[in-house]
């Protein structure tokens, strides 16, 4: 398959005065063209900024420090601000967490769509709006011509990301970024929300990069899966795998605690202690201080990812010892 | 929107009805209007039957719907210093104080718009320290002071710029007396509107950059960079247009409190408007023109803030609706 983007060793820092926070530390991931990628971890783990340091648009004082993204072929991370641009919400499309406040208040829908067409593209202003009305549909906004001339308020948040989802569909992205996508909806939109993704990930062979902290819907989702921990990947695999089978305590932690319906109201098991500092890391593994099955070189020793015969990438020296 | 700007002057006409009563308690309370009208040889019995003939005895609400009554017509009482219809007086200054905070307004929002969204994108550049630095010193300088600086530099050192008055005037409209026509009425008109705008100035810079680098920071701002928008549309349409809505709303209450401000300017430049008229009036104990010069520039506060409400309805869309409804 044809590999669409390539993060390879990735470094993003943020310089503070009272210390440098490593958010993403060393990550590196594939995706192939049309391939969805689901991106796990709990708050604070480095998923978002994992994500916006693919189109540079970290918050000041991140910076990316080190490593390279690779887009079709090009190092993107090397990239001038003015060719940054041409990427952003051109080849890679952006969809936000909170449908609400991703739209601005005060201009109608249709500019707002226009405007990212006119960007990226010479075309008339008629031929932009014909555009708009086409997407419009895609995401099955009802009488999408009444639609421009509206203003975000006057969309029901479920309404909003479609339209959020319109637009990133304006140019024909290879990828999208989906960041939370879901967390700021009604439960009963985001199952609608998500099958729309998905859908139309599938028609327009676009690749995507779920990030969440919901394992139920990447695994419906993505194809593959990376759980992320202190801005470390634990664990990489086929998102079947890693829901059936999970390797890293941290995931197997993190499917525990997920609700079942089949077994009765229960206390649900949660993960002892919290993500340590990510401006003081412990020497070790940055799970040891969590880990149940702790070995002594956990506290010493990073482990990196191994493959196992599954396919499944995980970074334990647990599942080294049973090789 | 049409419900929404009758809703608005129908809330404008209640603030003016208050201040026409503040101006009428200052009126009945203040002085005898029988004692200035009459001399020492009337008898007491005399001025009684006066007292009741021009009403002065009727209860307090009554006199005032009667004044409202008179207001309407455009009469607020006789001037005992110019023996002439207060109104008439105040007609006559107000365009000397009108023009000239047009034109502090226009060094304002001229000045202020650039600067405070500059300051607010590139915070970190000399140029924008520099701004914020001296805007401190701009909100914390009085404006005599301004003004009699001012004076000092440009008419007594450098002779560049006439140090009082409105200098040549031009008449239009049959009565408006504008300095705005002539190169020596501009001339004259420099230094007073610098030194009226120079509180508000440094005020509204602050007051943009604050909003702009909150506008700045919000999703949608953040939204429009990651669809590859030109930073001049993202910091022009999506960061300014919502910096406005708050600026909209201060910018119309220090409009009217301008107006207000003029007083010392006036003073300063001895220039002939509706300020130093009033200091005039207040050391002759001229109630009718005071009285008169509380309503008119009410009036003018109201009128502003009432356009300014409308106007902010035409840039939020949220307020729109609520008016459609």
């Amino acid at each position: 398959m044809e590999q669409l983007i390539e993060i390879k060793n990735l470094r993003v820092d943020f310089t503070l005065r009272s210390g440098t926070v490593r958010a993403v530390r060393d990550i590196s991931l594939t995706i192939n063209r049309g391939e969805r990628l689901g991106i796990v971890g709990e708050s604070g783990a480095g998923k978002s900024v994992l994500g916006f340091s693919i189109i540079n648009l970290i918050s000041k004082p991140g910076k990316i420090t080190g490593g390279k993204i690779i887009f079709r072929g090009n190092d993107i991370s090397k990239y001038s601000y003015e060719q940054m641009r041409k990427i952003r919400g051109n080849r890679i499309a952006m969809i936000f967490q909170d449908p609400m406040m991703t739209l601005n208040p005060v201009l109608t829908i249709g500019t707002q769509m226009k405007e990212t067409i006119l960007a990226h593209m010479k075309v008339s202003n008629k031929e932009a709006e014909k555009i708009c009305l086409e997407k419009l549909r895609k995401v099955y906004i009802p009488s999408p011509e009444k639609r421009l001339s509206q203003y975000p308020h006057e969309f029901s948040g479920g309404m909003r990301q479609r339209i959020v989802i319109a637009i990133s569909l304006l140019t024909n992205p290879n990828l999208i970024i989906a960041d939370e996508p879901t967390t700021a909806l009604d439960v009963t939109i985001q199952a609608e929300i998500m099958d729309l993704l998905l859908e139309l990930c599938e028609t327009e062979n676009m690749g995507l990069i779920l990030i969440t902290h919901d394992l139920a819907v990447v695994s419906e989702v993505t194809q593959r899966i990376a759980v992320l921990y202190a801005g470390k990947v634990v664990e990489l695999g086929s998102s079947k795998q890693i829901i059936t089978n999970p390797q890293h305590p941290y995931t197997q932690g993190l499917i525990k605690a997920l609700p079942q319906m089949a077994e009765g109201a229960k206390r649900l098991n949660q993960i002892p202690g919290m993500m340590p500092s990510l401006r003081d890391m412990p020497d070790g593994c940055p799970f040891a201080p969590r880990c149940a099955a702790l070995l002594e070189r956990c506290k010493h020793e990073i482990p990196t990812l191994k493959e196992l015969e599954s396919g499944t990438q995980v970074a334990c020296f647990m599942r080294e010892g049973v090789e | 929107m049409f419900a929404f700007a009758v809703k608005r002057i129908f809330q404008a006409m209640i603030v003016m009805l208050i201040i026409a009563c503040i101006g009428f308690a200052i009126k009945h309370n203040f002085g005898d209007p029988i004692r200035d009208l009459v001399g020492q040889r009337v008898t007491p019995a005399e001025r009684a039957e006066m007292r009741e003939k021009l009403g002065l005895n009727d209860p307090f609400m009554v006199q005032y719907v009667r004044f409202l009554g008179d207001v309407l017509h455009g009469d607020l009482g006789q001037s005992y210093f110019f023996k002439k219809p207060a109104t008439e007086v105040i007609i006559k200054k107000a365009p000397a104080t009108l023009e000239l905070v047009f034109c502090s307004a226009l060094i304002i929002i001229l000045l202020s718009v650039p600067m405070g969204i500059y300051s607010a994108i590139k915070p970190q550049k000399w140029f924008s320290r520099f701004v914020m630095g001296t805007s401190i010193i701009g909100v914390s300088m009085p404006v005599f002071l301004t003004a009699i600086l001012l004076i000092y530099i440009f008419s007594v050192e450098l002779h560049w710029l006439p140090s009082y008055g409105r200098g040549e005037t031009v008449q239009i409209f049959g009565w408006w007396d504008s300095g705005m026509l002539t190169i020596d009425g501009l001339k004259h008109l420099i230094m007073p509107s610098i030194a009226l705008s120079s509180i508000m100035l440094p005020l509204f810079i602050r007051l943009i950059r604050s909003e702009m680098l909150e506008v700045l920071e919000s999703e949608y701002v953040k939204y429009a960079w990651a669809k590859g928008l030109k930073p001049r549309r993202v910091w022009m349409v999506h960061a300014f247009k919502n910096t406005l809505l708050p600026v909209i709303t201060v910018g119309g209450v220090q409009l009217g409190i301008m107006v207000a401000f003029t007083i010392l300017t006036e003073t300063v430049f001895q220039w002939q408007g509706m300020g130093s008229m009033f200091i005039e009036s207040v050391e002759r104990s001229d109630t009718s023109l005071m009285v008169a010069y509380l309503v008119f520039v009410g009036l003018i506060f109201v009128l502003v803030n009432t356009a300014v409400d409308i106007i902010y309805g035409l840039v939020n869309p949220t307020i729109r609706v609520a008016g459609r409804k």
